[in-house]
């Protein structure tokens, strides 16, 4: 007996090991890979070694990775690394990062193989979702679930309803995966995909680039999604082919599947959006942004820290100087992407334009370190976030953006185009 | 179980970076996070908080992050429980593996108001607020969460299945 199903219940099911499952069906599910960083791993070392567990499930599916207050931000930090650093050693955990090795996760994890199409990952923190652009069923949870499936090797579950976001036409220029996941979660607001499973799917989503799939199921969790998955194809196989060390299933949707809502968009009238504070739902079109003066620019992050976007970035930066007062801050986001943008040029074009070049770090992005916002201060980002608060000074201000609208905005002082430069 | 406070009111989308800003989470210590529960929504409230109170706030509470150190600081300000329309997913999961209350209830940001006292059925999940005598029904706990409740969270509820 079976049901059509969507690839988050078909995922699921396997990993259940039942025919099918429903949403709202409570079920128990091997993990494939179970997360933690630097400032959340801590607890769930704290509650395993409570515990008197003498082993983790299997030493081979579990990262821990120090991205969040590293290079170490202060001694507190410090010794939260240690942490991680020495149940590693203790543990012998296979895939534990920090220091040149250490990127930030949700684009380290991939770059490496270490997470693949068909996975049920786990991991402590919020952006794990990320991994559903490979066709995984990706999840963040709490310390005390990755403490548990340290212990088990399994998680429970809820079955999510789907949520099936179909995109089709032509996309103007300069917009990219960022500009679509800000509009979708500027219409259906923070909540609007809550405790459901995102699926990104039509002609747009399948001619998408990989590291654009990324950044629109990175950002899942910002409308209050479960997961963000996108059905794997050619473009998953030739990512993934050269990077997997072990075997990965692609699973699909069936054709017949039911979903809660379908949402189609148009991507023809979309224009490169600007997330205004406070939150990620507050979107404007760029053409709507009127004069917004920075003190500063990020570019980097789990959202859009790779290659390719700092490939965008570069292109427009070559040649240009950051505007006279503004402080724009690029991070690559892993070892890997900051020794490609050095040997590309682009390390070279950004120093030239008196950007600031960091390492791989979330940094910023979580009001960590790495640069900070003084009260009243603006800031534009390819981050994910802009609470209040969420970059410093809670009476700062952070806007969000594409890497293109960022590079653009660095160089003119204020929020802008491409198009104006 | 009952529950019996005085009520602090926020409003919707009170997100994780509200609830305990990340520039304090290079520590997990409950007593430190306590300090600095509530601080960029309310400067003043760790100060004003006393063990036993309450939390109603509107939909989407806990939204954001998914870092526990958020029903952490919560749990050892002295919150005894949060009440609201809806909870972003994470928070849901995560108060309910600490041991810390949740109710969903849609009526109670517009019947209750800071300041009045309520009281709370955590079995029933039925809400009295004792100043206005109005008294309101929250979504029923499913099974499993009530389970993990009674094992003490998460963990113990593991526990005890390991060792059976």
């Amino acid at each position: 007996m079976s049901r059509p199903m969507t690839i988050a219940e078909k995922i699921l099911a396997d990993h259940a090991g039942l025919d099918y499952v429903e949403p709202g069906q409570l079920i128990e599910v091997d993990v494939d890979v179970a997360l933690g960083n630097d400032i959340t791993a801590p607890i769930a070392i704290e509650i395993f070694k409570k515990t008197g567990v003498k082993e983790v499930f299997d030493r081979a599916k579990i990262a821990l990775i120090a991205d969040h207050f590293t290079p170490n931000k202060d001694i507190k930090s410090a010794e939260q690394v240690r942490l991680l650093r020495e149940f590693s050693e203790e543990h012998a955990i296979v895939h534990f990062y920090e220091g040149g090795d250490v990127g930030v996760e949700h684009c380290l994890l991939p770059e490496k193989g270490i997470v693949l199409p068909g996975d049920v990952v786990i991991g402590a923190d919020s952006h794990t979702c990320t991994y559903g652009a490979l066709g995984a069923f990706a999840t963040g949870v709490g310390s005390t679930d990755l403490a548990a499936a340290m212990i088990t090797g399994k998680t429970w579950f809820k079955v999510p309803e789907s949520i099936k976001l179909v995109y089709s036409g032509q996309l103007q220029p300069w917009v990219s995966g960022k500009d679509l996941i800000l509009y979708t979660i500027g219409d259906i607001g923070v909540d609007g995909a809550l405790y459901m499973a995102m699926e990104f799917t039509g002609p747009v989503i399948e001619s998408m680039p990989m590291a654009e799939r990324m950044t629109m199921s990175n950002m899942a969790i910002e409308a209050g999604g479960k997961a963000g998955l996108i059905n794997p194809d050619e473009e998953t196989r030739q990512y993934v082919e050269p990077r997997a060390k072990r075997e990965y299933r692609f699973f699909q949707s069936d054709s017949d599947a039911t979903y809660k809502k379908v949402i189609e968009y148009d991507c023809t009238e979309i224009e490169p959006q600007i997330a205004f504070p406070h939150l990620p739902e507050n979107t404007v079109g760029i053409s709507e942004v009127g004069t917004v003066e920075l003190n500063q620019v990020v570019i980097g992050s789990c959202t859009n820290g790779r290659i390719e976007d700092l490939a965008v970035a570069a292109n427009i930066l070559k040649g240009k100087k950051v505007a006279k007062g503004l402080r724009l801050i690029i991070l690559p986001a892993t070892p890997r992407v900051w020794a490609d943008a050095l040997a590309q040029g682009y390390l070279k074009i950004f120093s030239d334009a008196g950007a600031i070049i960091g390492p791989p770090t979330c940094g910023p992005c979580l009001g960590g370190h790495m640069g900070i916002l003084a009260k009243g201060e603006k800031a534009l980002s390819t981050t994910n976030r802009n609470f209040v608060g969420r970059m410093g000074h809670p009476e700062s201000e952070v806007y969000l953006a594409s890497p293109a609208i960022a590079a653009a905005s660095a160089v003119l002082g204020r929020i802008g185009s491409p198009t104006e430069l | 179980m009952k529950l019996r406070g005085r009520v602090w009111k926020f409003g919707k989308n009170i997100d994780t970076d509200a609830i305990i800003p990340a520039r304090y989470l290079n520590t997990s210590d409950p007593e430190e996070l306590a300090k600095h529960c509530m601080e960029d929504a309310d400067p003043e409230f760790p100060n004003k908080v006393r063990k036993g109170d309450i939390i109603v706030a509107d939909s989407n509470f806990g939204c954001g992050s998914s870092r526990e150190h958020a029903p952490i600081a919560l749990k050892a300000a002295g919150v005894a429980c949060v009440i609201a329309p809806s909870f972003a997913r994470i928070f849901y999961r995560n108060a309910f593996n600490m041991g810390l209350p949740i109710f969903e209830c849609e009526q109670a940001p517009r019947l209750i108001e800071e300041g009045h006292e309520l009281e709370v059925d955590a079995n029933t999940g039925e809400i009295v607020d004792l100043t206005t005598g109005e008294s309101m029904k929250a979504q029923p706990i499913p099974p499993f969460m009530q389970e993990l409740i009674r094992d003490g969270g998460l963990i113990s509820h593991i526990m005890k299945k390991i060792k059976k």
